[in-house]
């Protein structure tokens, strides 16, 4: 039951991100990288306020999964950095939160754009 | 005929997207997804139980964005988004789409022009913005811890 | 003989010789599918790219249409032929296997009215006895040029259409052709200008093209003093179903009614079913279109006088990142059965 209730949770939360976004894409046309873009900005906004830590620990992968936590990460880190490092830490420490999810993003995309090829849309 | 009619016109009579229809796909599209992101994390935390709740985030996206990158290798994330639209943007899957499909796109000119240049076409915006705003948060950050 | 500004009526008429299509699998299944010479399983039919097979497909369409009209390469004495690629690439790589002169057209998708417009002027005045008019277009080309890689994840919004896989080729000459029935003759046609209506959405190119489209039926109704009516058929070039809704409120608005045998190639090339909103696009849509479905029914005898009207936008990937609206044109040649 109190797995039920987690996911239920992850699955409100993550569907109503996405749900808002779809509201712009509908109204405005704006492309997906527009999109993404403003929700890191959002996450990272999140972040700073001190308002993210709340929603995470309600909504846990619901708001992690969605870009905002991409956001979130690297304002964390950053922040983090500054703490620990002072001004060197300030600027690689958004980039260090981040780095796992980018670099894989970086490999994966070298790494399967040498085995597949793009394919016409068939709908 | 006179352009402002026309452009109200053309404003006012245009097909418009069906709202409930993508509304709901991208909606439960979106839950899945982060959904099998909370599922991926709990796997992991039963298997490694003493993880760093970094290491456990980090570890949960690389694997998100591994599914996203071979789903759009294979050919079917395009379909996915055709249907869900910010369902299938907006998570990390999404940014990973956004990645690997201008790299495959271009491996048809080579690896250094076609696959390395081309892949941050469109997720380039995204990084950058990531960056350059981590980096203000960071210095600004200083002053208050 | 010139009638007006940009409208004129031929004394020594063109004849059109034959037609030819080469089509990609989608545009196999729909409304046209039967009538296309030859159907592709593949839409990149063994090449590395669909660059090249674009440029495959529009020179297999060349020759096919030679074959079919009899004729050796050395008798074409010219080659009009355009597409959407960068710098026309497809055509001018599909012009190095022939001997013919080559002149590259572009008008967007407005090209194959500009090759029939420009190659029957040519043979009316005698300067050349047979010419070819040929254009294409390929949806996964055109994609990565003007939109999004295909495996992006995206929406497509229902203004959108789909760009047509396929090449047209028509054969024109000074001769009719031996043993048909009926003679199919380009007997004049109206020259288009750029419109610009402020249009700036480049998924709504239907809205962007329709002033052009409008622009040139009444200007050739106008100048050659014929009306509607003198056509059994009309038929613009790609402007989907929405656009056809545009181009009727226009021409309302300026005082013509367009009969209801008014149709858009690119309106009723896709089924329902297959998902491509307002219908096809593309260079290649009114020339397969035309080639496939129209000269046919010429031929046959079943419509003696049409009015096709490709219409075309006239951007680049780039003009409206530039904050540039999106200017449209059409051009009418007027076809019809002796």
């Amino acid at each position: 039951m109190e797995y039920f209730l987690t996911y239920l949770k992850v699955f409100a939360v993550g569907g109503f991100i996405c749900f808002i976004g779809q509201i712009f894409i509908n109204k405005t046309n704006v492309t997906s990288a527009r999109i993404l873009v403003g929700y890191l900005l959002l996450g990272i906004i999140l972040e700073v306020t001190g308002a993210f830590k709340y929603i995470e620990e309600f909504a846990k992968a619901g708001v992690t999964v969605p870009i905002i936590g991409f956001g979130s990460n690297l304002a964390k880190g950053a922040l983090k950095g500054a703490a620990e490092n002072g001004i060197l830490g300030a600027v690689s420490g958004g980039m260090t939160a981040v780095a796992g999810g980018l670099t894989s993003a970086i490999f994966f995309g070298f790494i399967f754009a040498l085995i597949f090829k793009s394919k016409t849309k068939k709908l | 005929m006179e352009k402002e009619r026309y452009l109200e016109y053309v404003k006012q009579t245009s097909p418009k997207t069906s709202m409930v229809r993508s509304l709901f796909l991208s909606f439960v599209v979106g839950g899945l997804i982060c959904c099998i992101g909370q599922f991926i994390a709990d796997m992991i935390k039963l298997a490694v139980p003493n993880i760093s709740k970094e290491m456990l985030s980090s570890a949960t996206s690389i694997i998100l964005i591994f599914l996203g990158s071979f789903f759009t290798g294979v050919g079917l994330y395009d379909k996915l988004g055709y249907y869900a639209g910010g369902g299938s943007i907006i998570p990390i899957t999404g940014f990973a789409n956004s990645i690997v499909s201008p790299a495959m796109e271009y491996n048809r000119e080579g690896v250094v022009f076609g696959v390395c240049a081309k892949m941050f076409t469109i997720a380039g915006p995204i990084i950058v913005f990531g960056i350059v705003a981590s980096v203000i948060v960071g210095l600004v950050g200083m002053f208050f811890v | 003989m010139k009638l007006g500004e940009r409208s004129y009526l031929f004394k020594n008429p063109a004849h059109i010789v034959c037609g030819y299509t080469i089509v990609g699998p989608k545009e196999g299944e729909g409304n046209f599918g039967t009538e296309f010479d030859y159907v592709l399983t593949d839409d990149l039919w063994g090449e590395k790219s669909y660059e090249l097979s674009e440029c495959k497909i529009h020179r297999e369409t060349i020759k096919g249409a030679l074959k079919k009209a009899g004729m050796q390469d050395s008798e074409l004495g010219l080659m009009l032929a355009g597409d959407l690629l960068n710098e026309i690439v497809a055509s001018s790589f599909a012009a190095r296997e022939f001997q013919s002169a080559f002149l590259g057209l572009y008008n967007a998708c407005a090209t194959f009215g500009e090759a029939l417009l420009i190659g029957s002027m040519l043979i009316s005045a005698g300067f050349v006895n047979n010419c070819s008019c040929s254009t294409s277009s390929h949806f996964s080309s055109a994609e990565r040029q003007y939109r999004y890689p295909l495996e992006l994840g995206t929406q497509r919004t229902p203004t959108s259409q789909w760009t047509v896989t396929g090449a047209g080729c028509t054969i024109l000459s000074t001769v009719a052709p031996e043993g048909r029935e009926f003679d199919v003759q380009i007997t004049g046609g109206t020259m288009g200008r750029v419109v610009d209506m402020g249009v700036d959405d480049e998924t709504n190119m239907g809205a962007a093209m329709a002033p052009a489209a409008a622009d040139t039926l009444i200007t050739h109704f106008r100048e050659t003093g014929r009306a509607p009516s003198y056509y059994d058929a009309i038929y613009t070039g790609d402007l989907g179903k929405y656009g056809m809704k545009l181009v009727k409120y226009i021409c309302e608005d300026e005082g013509m009614t367009l009969p209801p045998n008014y149709h858009d190639c690119g309106a009723m090339y896709y089924t329902d079913k297959q998902k491509t909103e307002q219908g096809g696009s593309g260079a290649g849509c009114s020339s397969t279109a035309f080639n496939a479905h129209i000269l046919r029914k010429l031929q046959r005898g079943e419509l003696k006088r049409v009015l096709l009207v490709p219409t075309g936008a006239l951007l680049s990937r780039d003009t409206p990142l530039q904050k540039q609206t999106i200017p449209g044109i059409a051009h009418a040649v007027s076809i019809e059965v002796f």
